[in-house]
């Protein structure tokens, strides 16, 4: 397995994740509007979900992109544990979005600078839609912050909830530090005080108070998870599995 | 005067405006109808929706997402149309809470398979599509042109749908019986979704002089099942009516009898899926109620702010 495809991989497994909770909203949002927003959000997901995918088939030659959607497990799965997360209610959903989506802003911001071109042209399709997308959950934070005093606790809630999943999207690992000397990879963690720096903005003008940095949970690089990716892989791969010669 | 103008325009094949002077029964009819059609898309969402985490490749999840949004935009436009008749986005969703708004029966059964994608794209859509088609033509002006830019997006729909079965259809062993299994179980609800027949008809007097109406459910029913039976062949499925048989001197395929014990059944609400529909949509929107209670209060002291 080369770094690169592993880089990439990494990628495309966070992507697919968040896709697929956002998913789950269909025919459950507050609003139709929203519903329907939602569902955007999860079919940008796919689809840069689907360009890194098809990009690591090809650098690995030997599995197409569904195969790698489809038929790993959840130890060979590289997603941030924070987008396994549940959606809960769309408040839970709104925070994880959140806390993700200016970490993209930012990892895209930088990939799109990567001295392989298929990433960087991929990165800076991705941009577009996460400037979207962060747009979509910073209003809704501060509108639910700032709404009424049932938002407001339900919103805080959820941020000392899913804080401790926040430390992980800066890690840097050997495979990182390789890449990165190449000119490839994204320096993770030079983008925790400009991250810091949005968020606290952010939190300021939705009257949310930033939690404390505790413990921070780890693992997702390694394909260690919390118990909701079994899950989640069950459901999503359930035909592919089931049906291993059939074609779809 | 006022009446005999009006069907006068009606009968000029123009097309009457949400202000323009409209009978009260007309306006009624419409409510009816188009609440209806909108809660029917959006309910429709939900038996689709059952597959959206479980689409078996990355394409088919996204083509299977983007239509069931689809399916929430023509849901949205269809309130829109409908409340230029001076009724509520907010009343017409109660009145289905509380059972005295329907929505088409079809999607009261349940989707039990993978390729019931493909039969509810292929035969729902497809039978909405004619019957949309037709609606294009309504005296109404707003319903007509939400019907124009609906029936784009639900020939997609169509083909999609059919593109499954057919995947299905040639596959292994198990997806072809799954796709056949799907037909099934879906040929004689869709075919039932245009309605009781027109002796049976109670409101088609009306609704046809009106223009709102511009063909009988009979009409459109016999129109789909001519277009449809071909696809099946092709595909190489079975319809499953025995009956079904090419009349030469009609020009039209001749079909067995349809149940309407049971299509009555469902209608008044005992189908497999009526209350789990209608509590489904229920308690998403009992659960966003908080969120939209917070939009409002934020947007309020937004107000306060700006002046
Ligand atoms: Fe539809
Ligand atoms: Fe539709
Ligand atoms: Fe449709």
């Amino acid at each position: 397995m080369s770094s690169l495809f592993t880089y990439t991989l990494r990628i495309a497994d966070s992507s697919l994740i968040l896709g697929q909770r956002m998913s789950e909203w269909c025919s459950n949002g507050p609003t139709l509007e929203e519903d329907i927003a939602m569902s955007n959000i999860s079919l940008d997901m796919f689809g840069q979900a689907n360009g890194f995918y098809q990009y690591a088939a090809q650098l690995d030659g030997t599995k197409s992109a569904d195969e790698l959607a489809f038929r790993r497990n959840e130890r060979e799965f590289f997603n941030h544990q924070l987008v396994e997360q549940e959606n809960r209610d769309f408040g839970t959903t709104m925070v994880r979005n959140f806390l993700h989506d200016v970490f993209n802003f930012l990892f895209y911001t930088e990939l799109s600078k990567s001295k392989d071109e298929t990433l960087s042209a991929l990165a800076s399709k991705s941009l577009k839609e996460v400037k979207y997308h962060l747009r979509h959950s910073s209003n809704w934070l501060v509108r639910l912050g700032d709404g009424t005093g049932e938002s407001n606790t339900k919103v805080q809630d959820a941020l000392k909830e899913l804080w401790m999943y926040t430390g992980e999207l800066f890690e840097m690992d050997n495979l990182d530090t390789e890449l990165l000397n190449n000119g490839i990879a994204v320096d993770n963690s030079a983008l925790k005080s400009e991250w810091d720096s949005i968020v606290n903005k952010t939190l300021v003008k939705a009257k949310l108070t930033r939690p404390e940095d505790a413990y921070m949970a780890t693992g997702g690089k390694k394909g260690l998870h919390t118990e909701y990716l079994g899950f989640i892989l069950s459901e999503m791969q359930f035909l592919q599995r089931a049906y291993p010669d059939a074609k779809w | 005067m006022n009446e005999k103008y009006f069907q006068d325009r009606i009968d000029a094949e123009k097309k009457i405006e949400p202000k323009d002077w409209m009978p009260d029964d007309y306006r009624k009819h419409l409510i009816r109808q188009i609440s209806q059609h909108a809660h029917s898309e959006i309910i429709g969402m939900q038996p689709e929706g059952n597959w959206i985490t479980r689409a078996p490749s990355l394409r088919a999840k996204m083509i299977l997402l983007a239509k069931v949004q689809d399916e929430a935009g023509h849901g949205l436009y269809l309130y829109s149309a409908c409340e230029t008749l001076g009724i509520s986005r907010e009343k017409l969703v109660r009145q289905l809470h509380e059972g005295k708004a329907k929505y088409s029966s079809i999607f009261n059964y349940p989707t039990l398979s993978w390729a019931d994608m493909g039969a509810v794209g292929w035969l729902v859509d497809g039978a909405a599509i004619v019957n949309q088609v037709s609606l294009q033509r309504t005296s109404y002006g707003p319903y007509s042109r939400g019907m124009v830019k609906i029936c784009k997006e639900e020939s997609f729909h169509q083909r999609q749908g059919y593109e499954i079965m057919a995947e299905m259809a040639k596959g292994t062993a198990e997806q072809k019986a799954m796709a056949q299994d799907a037909l099934n179980r879906f040929w004689w609800p869709s075919i039932m979704m245009f309605g009781p027949q027109d002796s049976d008809s109670p409101r088609t007097g009306n609704a046809m002089k009106w223009k709102i109406k511009r063909q009988t459910n009979d009409a459109l029913r016999q129109d789909f099942i001519d277009k449809t039976v071909g696809q099946a062949e092709v595909i190489g499925l079975t319809i499953p009516d025995p009956d079904l048989k090419w009349n030469e001197v009609r020009q039209s395929y001749d079909f067995g009898e349809m149940n309407w014990d049971e299509f009555w059944s469902v209608v008044n609400g005992n189908g497999p899926c009526n209350k789990q529909r209608l509590a489904h949509h229920k308690k998403a929107h009992d659960q966003g109620k908080w969120v939209r209670d917070a939009a409002k209060a934020y947007a309020k002291k937004q107000e306060l702010v700006a002046n």
